[in-house]
């Protein structure tokens, strides 16, 4: 049997996401084949062809498919799902809309945000905010997975030289439309996928200090942004800079909290860093316990000193 | 039109919990336990639509042990009208697959036009029944919700995605799941405990409604995240570079 994995994608290329999905699929063991749902998403198919690992492309375009929409997402995943005895998606909001309704329609029981493939029906995953690892295991016949992509290395983009084939696409189910988006517009790395995140929280006070200070060490460093939810439900940062248990995991090579206490829903969206640095003025914040670097300081003096410095 | 709001007993958010020694699972005994914060944003979105006018009930569903009355007593105090428990066994392992399919049992029974669920139970960190229950009574979806605008046939609802936000229309009945952004949900005052007191509240059996709720996935073992190494504190800004440059590297 083969795997498949459900390509995040904006029909021109595809997201980084799914090069994680693709490391996790192989270790599941089989070939892997990637499905591109979507409309005039020919470009999609075809960076996904070029992916290291992928043996098979099945591209499926419409418009009812142009913007994720889960019911017809879902109905064109069950389409060939007999195919396959895993089917993977990214753990993004698109995977987590998607894959719970595929499970129930095959009846099977999802497995959420896997950080580990233990064996073909073994899994592992993160519970309670992360502050548990449950190992799982599913006596399902098809295995209906998301994958936490920090838990797995990015698969090469290039590479590959898999066939597209083009699949009947599914009927709009006709019970949900599209209406519109405000997709916010950054030119920084992705915060999934950077490499060093600079993380604001509600010490910051304002919008306007937190632009002012965040910032310029972002763009020192070449940094991502990112926010607690505190930050956020402020308004000083978009929500989709959200870092936690209900915003963005990431695992980036250098985390810089600054102004964050470390309440355990945000240490669930950023622990897994490889160096964690705190500036923080309370020597008793909880950020500290995670902390590599710990810098008791307050952070309109040290965040610019640190700016300087660099 | 009739709202059912689907709500879960978990571990308050507050707690730290602990991993049992013998790995079989988190100790959750004599913990406080409180109602999923985002089925309270799910109840409070089901009582406002219900004050705009738009609603005439909110029934409120738990699934689990006795002990979920608590938790229903809660969402009645908020402002739901009546309640049902599915009532479960406390060693039955409940799993989202399973109260998916209690909650389409119920829908076929009550004929809501709209479900509103969280997003995701703070302890499984699932974020699955609300898809799964849409598959199952072949409703349409709206995940990740922070605005909900309901209309005789129609709801409009902006989802939190990736990049941004994003508008979707549905025909109902539909289901939605709350993101955290949706509203502050009120505090319950104490006339409002007492008056919830006196609400109806149903208890059910799983095998009433004809469900298998027998887990399909097994727990092998539980475990603690691997612990980071103990960190430094640092004097100043120029030690801090220092480390950052020469100890680990990163910049």
């Amino acid at each position: 049997m083969s795997v498949l994995v459900i390509a995040e994608h904006d029909n021109a290329s595809i997201k980084g996401a799914t090069l994680n999905t693709v490391t996790a699929a192989a270790a599941c063991g089989g070939d892997v084949h990637v499905l591109v749902a979507g409309h005039n998403a020919g470009g999609a198919a075809q960076a996904a062809a070029q992916i290291a690992g992928v043996t098979k492309v099945i591209h499926a375009d419409a418009a009812g498919l142009e913007h994720g929409l889960a019911e017809n997402v879902a109905a064109q995943v069950l389409a060939i799902a007999g195919n396959y005895s895993h089917i993977l998606f990214p753990a993004t909001a698109g995977g987590k809309n998607v894959a719970p309704r595929v499970a129930a329609k095959l009846d099977v029981a999802q497995i959420s945000d896997i950080t580990k493939v233990v064996s073909a029906d073994t899994f592992e995953r993160p519970i309670y905010a992360g502050n548990a690892i449950a190992t799982v295991q599913s006596g399902d016949a098809t295995k209906v997975i998301t994958v936490r992509t920090t838990g797995f290395d990015a698969a090469a983009a290039t590479g590959g030289s898999a066939a597209v084939e083009t699949t009947a696409a599914a009927a709009d189910a006709g019970k949900s439309s599209y209406v519109g988006s405000e997709i916010a517009k950054s030119d920084r790395p992705e915060l999934t996928a950077a490499k060093i995140i600079v993380s604001g929280g509600r010490a910051l006070g304002s919008k306007e200090k937190f632009d002012e200070v965040i910032t310029p060490l972002a763009d020192k460093l070449g940094a991502a942004i990112g926010a607690s939810r505190a930050a956020v439900d402020a308004g000083y940062a978009p929500n989709d800079l959200q870092v936690g248990q209900t915003g963005k995991i990431v695992a980036p090579q250098l985390y810089i909290a600054a102004g964050i206490s470390g309440a355990i829903q945000h240490l669930a969206g950023m622990k897994d860093s490889k160096v964690i640095v705190a500036i923080n003025k309370d020597p008793e914040a909880p950020i500290f316990s995670v902390a590599d670097y710990g810098l008791e300081a307050d952070l309109f003096t040290a965040v610019p000193e640190l700016v300087k410095a660099l | 039109m009739k709202i059912l709001v689907p709500v879960k007993r978990v571990v308050d958010y507050n707690v730290k919990v602990r991993v049992k020694s013998d790995n079989t699972g988190v100790d959750i005994a004599n913990v406080k336990m409180s109602m999923n914060p985002f089925d309270e944003i799910a109840v409070e979105e089901a009582v406002r639509l219900k004050e705009k006018g738009l609603v005439t009930e909110v029934i409120a569903v738990s699934c689990g042990v006795a002990q979920c009355q608590e938790t229903l007593r809660t969402a009645m105090a908020i402002g739901a009208d009546r309640a049902i428990l599915v009532e479960t066994p406390a060693d039955l392992d409940l799993q989202p697959l399973a109260v998916a399919k209690l909650l389409k049992a119920l829908v076929d029974k009550e004929q809501p036009s709209l479900v509103i669920l969280g997003k995701q139970a703070i302890d499984d960190d699932a974020n699955q029944t609300g898809q799964m229950l849409a598959a199952l009574a072949d409703l349409p979806q709206a995940t990740f919700a922070s605005k909900v605008v309901l209309a005789a046939d129609k709801v409009s609802v902006t989802r939190e995605i990736d990049g941004g936000l994003e508008t979707l229309s549905l025909s109902l009945p539909a289901v939605i799941t709350t993101d955290l952004r949706l509203n502050e949900p009120r505090y319950v005052t104490l006339p409002n405990i007492m008056k919830a007191k006196k609400k109806q509240l149903d208890t059910v059996k799983p095998e009433d409604l004809g469900v298998d709720v027998a887990p399909r996935l097994k727990t092998l073992k539980v475990a603690e995240p691997a612990k980071r190494g103990a960190g430094v504190k640092v004097a100043d800004v120029a030690a801090l570079v220092e480390k950052l440059k020469n100890e680990a590297k990163v910049i």
